[in-house]
This record gives structure tokens, sequence and C-alpha cells, in this order.
């Protein structure tokens, strides 16, 4: 994705080329163990008020940009820059500095608590370091943000053990929201939540949002939650972005085939599955250490050429969509497939009820 | 339905003796389950949907108290068996069993050949009395849940297949001997979703194919939909609301099976969540156990438990709701 349009506010956090490499080490007298591109190549951007919702399966890199973007995982090579200003090749704990507008919400919201700290004490923790206040001006903060996220202040003096993964959700966000950010980075928020408590959960992210001015990457598996949730869709696959546009573009014209493999692979209430075993995705990921020449995806694709091996694709635009030309903004559809128009002529997007 | 159903549980009450007191987990169970049909039950987190599978398994909690009821399986009441006849001539034999993480249900230290092999020792049936039948038959079942070359997998330890072939070497286990029944607790859970669809395909073409029946446990409603052909949904260990599955999603009668309905983010509208929270098994609230979180809630719920009411053939409802709606037909 390229920077906003003239005139209207730029992108709040944009990547260019981002490279992202784990793991790999030399050894001595045998062959050197190569490291992993868990993000081979990214580019995209993030406008303020938006929330871009981030999809792929395990192991696609989605969790490795997140904390790349924020800081905690240093790049390769690439480009990030924060309101306009350059703030990528920094070791973490400036980088860090850097991006004091960034905050993270961990995917295992129990394991980012201190057992031994109480609410009150935890949520202080993050304004100590990085404060200005006196103990009653932040005692006055934690309380007030914790009738934000929906608790009382009895909250304060409880432990992690007795609070429920609902309530955990609740005060993680209120520890990074006091930290007063403008972008979250939310790691699959509601994972492992029964659905009534999702469902809270997710409208009290969404209340946030308004309430505070933020913008959200949100980072999901679940189709259903991303859907929900999303102004605009990115679909990673090993590393890469394939496809990135507006929800309502995805959903209604998936033009890469993994996105089109994946939308119609989750499963929905109005379904009958029985009838649709079409729509099924053969084999698993190929192993990120040896990916095939070209497209990483065409191993898996039904609609493979040979040209498909031969060069790796380029996000390149399907054009505008109507209805986004609808309500008149300049939304972008991008897809990183070197056959999606012929496909797009012969095969039929998944019928998505 | 007609006939018996292979599997059907009746009134089942168990409760579990822990340090602050008695634990009611289930109570009052119903559920039935005819031969080849597959049937989801779902519910939120302790709502005792998997005490609930593991009983039908013979495998009860520690400390547990049956109070009531009867699993009848091909006629017989599980409940009455020693636990020596359940090992030996059900369990893993006519009943088989797919877990929710196949990496714990496997031994990390053995090779998949010789763990395949070894439960088909205990349980094989008469057919296969020889080392070599069972092997064939072992390579015949990971073909057919389409592990690529079966030979060479029996030699492998379960840290070298992914999270999906892992469940399909747990498939392959369960329908070794050839079960009439197979009992899966939330396999797909772990799984993304393209290989969730992958899996559930195959477990949807092996039950048609072996006229097996599956009582598929799981908190997923959009799994539910392209899997099952009825539901039974549980809330605080009762069955609330059972029916065909396009009945029960598209015209939810317990007011809980409404709001857990309107909970999922493909529903329209305002994502509201259920006010208050699941009750500790431990003091469970009298009569309907939703009455205290529910919209329709009069005073009379809290004081009569409901009784399963029959709204149309195969569709249950437990609620003074449906009650009154009968006594007026009647």
């Amino acid at each position: 994705m390229t920077a906003g349009v003239p005139g209207k506010l730029g992108p709040a956090l944009e990547a260019r080329d981002l490279v992202v490499r784990l793991g790999g080490k030399r050894r001595w007298l045998r062959p050197a163990v190569l490291p992993v591109q868990a993000v081979a190549g990214v580019s995209m951007s993030l406008r303020p008020g938006e929330t871009l919702g981030l999809v792929g399966e395990s192991g696609c890199g989605k969790t490795t940009l997140g904390r790349t973007l924020l800081g905690i995982q240093r790049e390769y090579s690439g480009k990030i820059e924060l309101d306009g200003t350059d703030v990528s090749g920094l070791a973490p704990a400036i980088a860090r500095r850097k991006r004091r507008a960034i905050q993270y919400v961990h995917q295992d919201a129990g394991a980012a608590l201190d057992p031994w700290w109480n609410v009150g004490r935890t949520l202080e923790e993050g304004l100590v370091i990085h404060g200005r206040d006196d103990a009653k001006e932040r005692r006055g903060k934690v309380e007030a943000m914790l009738s934000a996220v929906g608790l009382d202040r009895s909250f304060k003096s409880r432990y992690v053990h007795e609070l429920s993964g609902g309530q955990l959700r609740r005060v993680v966000l209120a520890r990074i929201l006091l930290l007063q950010p403008r972008i979250v980075i939310l790691d699959e928020p509601t994972a492992g939540l029964d659905l009534s408590v999702q469902a809270t959960v997710l409208s009290l992210i969404a209340d946030l949002k308004a309430q505070l001015g933020l913008t959200y990457l949100l980072i999901s598996h679940d189709l259903s939650v991303i859907k929900r949730m999303c102004d605009r869709i990115a679909v990673m696959y090993l590393g890469r972005i394939v496809e990135c546009g507006p929800t309502s573009a995805i959903f209604a014209k998936p033009s890469h085939p993994y996105t089109r493999a994946l939308l119609a692979a989750a499963p929905r209430l109005a379904a009958d599955g029985r009838h649709r075993r079409d729509r099924l995705l053969e084999g698993e990921p190929p192993n990120p250490r040896s990916l095939p020449s070209g497209c990483a995806f065409r191993m898996r694709c039904r609609h493979a050429a040979p040209s498909c091996a031969q060069s790796l694709p380029a996000l390149e635009p399907i054009g505008q969509h109507q209805h986004a030309q609808e309500h008149g903004e300049e939304r972008e559809h991008v897809v990183a497939c070197g056959r999606w128009r012929e496909i797009a002529e012969t095969t039929p997007p998944p019928a998505l009820a | 339905m007609s006939g018996d159903p292979l599997l059907e549980v009746k009134s089942l009450r168990l409760s579990v003796r822990t340090d602050e007191g008695l634990a009611q987990i289930l109570d009052h169970v119903e559920l039935q389950l005819p031969r080849g049909h597959i049937l989801g039950v779902v519910g939120e987190s302790g709502c005792g949907k998997s005490t609930l599978a593991r009983a039908v398994l013979g495998i009860m909690p520690n400390r547990a108290v049956l109070e009531s009821g009867e699993i009848r399986f091909e006629g017989e009441d599980l409940l009455k068996l020693p636990d020596r006849e359940m090992t030996r001539r059900l369990r893993g034999r006519r009943i088989g069993f797919i877990p929710q993480d196949p990496y714990l249900a496997l031994n990390p230290v053995f090779k998949i050949g010789a763990q395949l092999l070894s439960m088909l020792r205990w349980h094989a049936p008469p057919d296969l009395r020889s080392e070599s039948d069972r092997r064939r038959r072992v390579l015949s079942l990971l073909r057919r849940v389409q592990i690529p070359e079966p030979e060479l997998v029996l030699e492998r330890y379960p840290h070298q297949f992914s999270g999906g072939q892992r469940q399909r070497l747990m498939i392959a286990g369960a329908l070794a001997c050839s079960p009439a029944l197979v009992v899966a607790d939330e396999p797909t859970t772990a799984l993304d979703v393209t290989t969730q669809l992958q899996i559930l395909t195959l477990l949807r073409s092996l039950t048609e194919e072996f006229g097996i029946a599956m009582l598929f446990v799981t908190h997923d409603l959009g799994v539910v939909a392209e899997l099952c052909d009825a539901v039974t949904v549980m809330y605080a260990g009762q069955t609330v609301e059972t029916g065909r599955t396009n009945e029960v999603l598209a015209d939810p009668q317990h007011p809980y099976t409404q709001a857990l309905l309107a909970c999922h983010p493909d529903r329209s509208g305002a994502l509201l969540g259920i006010q208050g929270l699941v009750p500790s098994p431990l003091a469970p609230p009298s009569g309907c156990r939703f009455s205290p979180r529910c919209s329709y809630a009069q005073a009379q719920c809290s004081r009569r438990t409901p009784r399963l009411v029959r709204e149309a053939p195969g569709r249950f409802v437990s609620c003074r709701l449906a009650d009154e709606r009968q006594r007026e037909r009647t």
C-alpha cells in the first residue's frame, strides 16, 4: 500500500518492504542453520482511526509482524514510519521509546500479568515507569480507567487468579490504555473466550476505540471477528500479504485463491457444509525454511499454472470496488496473484452466506 | 427417530465431592443419538459437556457421585457395568474417542506404529489375531485418513507431525476397532480453519462410509452448523434445548440458545453478550439455572426446575415458556 491520499491525513503507521528473520546460527564445522523469514517483504499502512484486520493461519507471520511494528522484534531490513517519522533500524529498547504511541495487547492475558501483583499495582506500574504523575493522580487515573473498561474499584485489590477470562482481557486493555497510545495492536484479543464473553469484550474494544480515538491493528484467525470489527483486511500467507482491501470488498470479491480458500473454509452459522466439499483446501503450508520458487501458495493452489513458479507476484490494484465508490472514499483493493484476472473470470468467488 | 437410539442418556445427574462441598456438574441431562447420526453437544466452558462425553466413555471424574440416570448404549446401561467390562468390551472397541489435544494423547517416546498397534492388540476384533493382519489394518486406516506414505509414518514419533496430521492419526486410532460410536471432544479447536475443514470433511465421510454415530462436543456453533445432524445445547450442567441443527440455529426456542446465538459475530445486531456470570456448580441457582440471567425470567422460574418439553418431533426445550405453550395447546 502506498501513502495516504493527498489532502487527507497521512498513514498513522507505515511499513515498507519489511523483512524479519528469526533464528539461524553458524555452527563450527557444520553447515549453518538458516534463519526463517517470518516476514518477507511486507508493505502496509495503518490509517488514523481505522481498524485493520490481519488474518492468516498459524505460522504465517502475523504475530511477528505485530511484534516488529511494536519494536520488540528488530527488523532485518525495510522501513517503519510512525506519523511520517522514520523509526526503523533501532535496537528494541530505543525502538520502544520512539514508538510509545504504539501499544500491544498480548494473546495470553493471563501470562501477561504478574500473579503476585494485585490489579491496582499492575495498572499503576506503567504510569510509574513512564510517569510524571504523583501517587494521587495515578490512583485517580487507574480508577477512571477501570471504570472505562467496565470494572469497579474493588478490582484494584484483586489478583490475577481471581479474575475470569473476560475480566483479564479488561485489565490488560486498561493497563495499556493508561499509557495513552494512539495505535493499539490487538493480538487475538478474544482467543479462548466463550462466545458470550467474547461478545462483551469485542463491543468494549469497539467502544474504547470510539471514545479514545484509537487506531487498531487486529490480529486474528477468526474471520467472523475480523468481518465484524475491521474496516480493512490484510491477508497473510507465509510472511507476505497476499491480498488487502476494504472488508466489504474482500468478502464480496476475494481475489487471491488463498483468500478464497480461507473465507470458504471458515465455519459459518448459516452453513450446510455437506454440499460444499469443493471448497476444501488440500495440504498444509510448506516449511518456511524451504519455500517453493515463485508464488509460495502455488503448491496448494487449484489454479496454479507453470508461470506461477517463475516469479513472485507483487501486490497490484484490482481497481475501485463499486461499494467503495458509493461511499466516495478512495480505498484500494490489492492482490498478489499473477492469475487473478483469469481466476475472477473463470471461477465465481465462494458463496459466503 | 425410528427404533431404539444407539446411545441414550436419561436424566443423568452427577456431582463431584470437593473440599468446598458437592459440585453439581450434570443435572438431568438427556440426549438421544440414533445410529449413523452426528450429534453436537454445545455450551460454554464449565457447562459439563466434556464431563458428559467422558461419562459416555465410562471415565468419571475423581470423587464423582452418580446420583441418578442411565447411559444406554446398544440397549445396555453403561453405568451399571463394572469398569473392567467397560475396558474389555466397549471402550476403544465399540466406542472410539478423539481427544482435543492429540499431542497429549500420544506418547512422545514411542513410534506411531507401536502406539496404534498396541491399541489393536488390546481391543482387536477376533479377525485380527495375527500381528501382520493388525499391521495391514493400521496401514489401510492411515491411508483412509489420508496420511501420505503410511509405511514410513509407522516409524515416526508424534512430534514429527503437524497438528492436523496428529488429529488424523487419532481418528485412525479411534476407528481402529470399527466402533459403532465415536466420542469427539473439541477435536478441531486447536486447528486452523483450512485444516479444520479438512478434518470435519474427513469425519463426515468416515461416519457415512462406516455408519458410525458420533457425539461431537464443541463450543463452536459454526462447526455444529457445518457438521452435525442434531444439536444439544447445555447450560450449567443441564440440557436446555435439543433438535435438528438447522431448526435450532434458525429458530432457537430457549432464551439461552437465543442469547448465545446473538453473541455470534456472524449475527447482525449489537454484540451484547449475556449479562451476569455462569453460576458456580457448588451453589447452582434453584429451579431453572439460567433464570438469574434470563430476560424472560419470572419468580416461578427460580422455584421449579423446568422439564424437557417436546415442541416437535425430535425437538425438546426445557423452559417455562415452552411448558406454558404446551399447556395452551392441550
